[in-house]
């Protein structure tokens, strides 16, 4: 039992170990938070469930070499973001950005909980207009032949 | 009975969306932002010869393929074939980026299989497939005349995909100025 458990300890910690980049991309921690936020918003297109930051694919490998040239040019993260879309396109982002087409990503929530609300608004105030203790005529008239 | 109607419709239009989402093909198929855009610039050594350079430059004044291949990639070796006939057939001028390859491995490639491409790019570093938005080969763009990407072909090109998305596009082209 106890040998098991080392055993998949060892086995679930091997995943960390294998990830690349392990060591400091920057020295400066400002662009070091920068860099480690850009590219865990990224997403790996090969692997497509996968940030950048988390795959080993040397695509992955090669955009995270791509953004740290970039911040270390100088850019600003929307930048960044920007040589991304225009090179991939907004799925490239796990968090894509609130203007043109992905505007309906950011608004459908919210228009799909007002409707929601209308929608039980209107069932419930038309339950409260109906007569209490009315049951029985109900489901007898419901449950009579046409 | 219309208490009947919003639900039904609400139903209705779930499900169109549903069988729409379905019919999309490979859901890891992303189009190219690049489409109706001028192709990105880019400048590389030749796989045949480091000192000299295929560029943007060179694919303009009539319609081109970009092939984006590498001999790690299997796809690459299954539409190779196809390739081969374009050339032989003067379908197309075929311009290939040898993506994150080896110069020995491409170049005896290309000595066993055939050299379908005008020249080919030796993308080493793979910058220019990033530029180019490349995410996997084999990837094949179609330029126009004035290096505007019209259309993106993603996996193995074989010939049915070549009739129905590529000729079309090549014969509608050359009839307008």
């Amino acid at each position: 039992m106890r040998r098991l458990l080392i055993l998949t300890v060892a086995l679930f910690s091997m995943a960390p170990v294998a990830a690349i980049d392990t060591g400091q991309a920057f020295d400066d921690p400002e662009l070091q938070a920068r860099y480690e936020k850009l590219i865990s918003e990224v997403r790996c297109l090969k692997c497509q469930n996968q940030s950048i930051k988390d795959s080993n694919v040397f695509l992955a490998s090669d955009l995270r070499r791509e953004i740290r040239r970039l911040i270390a040019e100088g850019k600003t993260d929307a930048e960044v973001v920007d040589f991304l879309v225009t090179r991939y396109g907004e799925f490239a982002l796990y968090r894509p950005r609130a203007t043109g087409k992905t505007l309906i990503l950011w608004i459908a929530p919210f228009l799909l909980v007002l409707f929601g609300g209308y929608a039980m608004f209107r069932i419930v105030r038309h339950r409260m207009s109906m007569p209490i203790g009315d049951d029985k005529t109900l489901t007898a008239k419901e449950g009579s032949p046409e | 009975m219309s208490r009947y109607v919003l639900p039904l419709i609400a139903v209705v239009a779930l499900i169109l969306f549903l069988v729409v989402g379905l019919k999309r093909g490979d859901p890891r198929a992303l189009p190219s932002p690049y489409i109706g855009k001028p192709a990105p610039q880019f400048e590389l050594q030749t796989l045949r010869d480091p000192d000299v350079t295929v560029s943007s430059q060179d694919l303009e004044g009539e319609f081109a393929l970009v092939n984006v291949w590498a001999t790690w990639c299997v796809g690459c070796r299954t539409e190779h074939p196809f390739l081969m006939q374009l050339a032989r057939d003067n379908s197309i001028p075929i311009y290939g980026i040898n993506w994150r390859d080896t110069r020995p491995e491409a170049l005896r490639w290309i000595a066993q299989l055939g050299d379908p491409y005008v020249a080919s790019g030796f993308d080493e570093t793979g910058r220019v497939g990033i530029d180019w938005g490349v995410y996997g080969a084999p990837e094949t763009f179609l330029l126009n005349a004035d290096g505007i990407v019209v259309h993106k072909h993603l996996g193995p090109l074989g010939r049915d995909a070549w009739e129905r998305d590529f000729v079309p596009l090549i014969n509608a082209g050359g009839a307008t100025p």
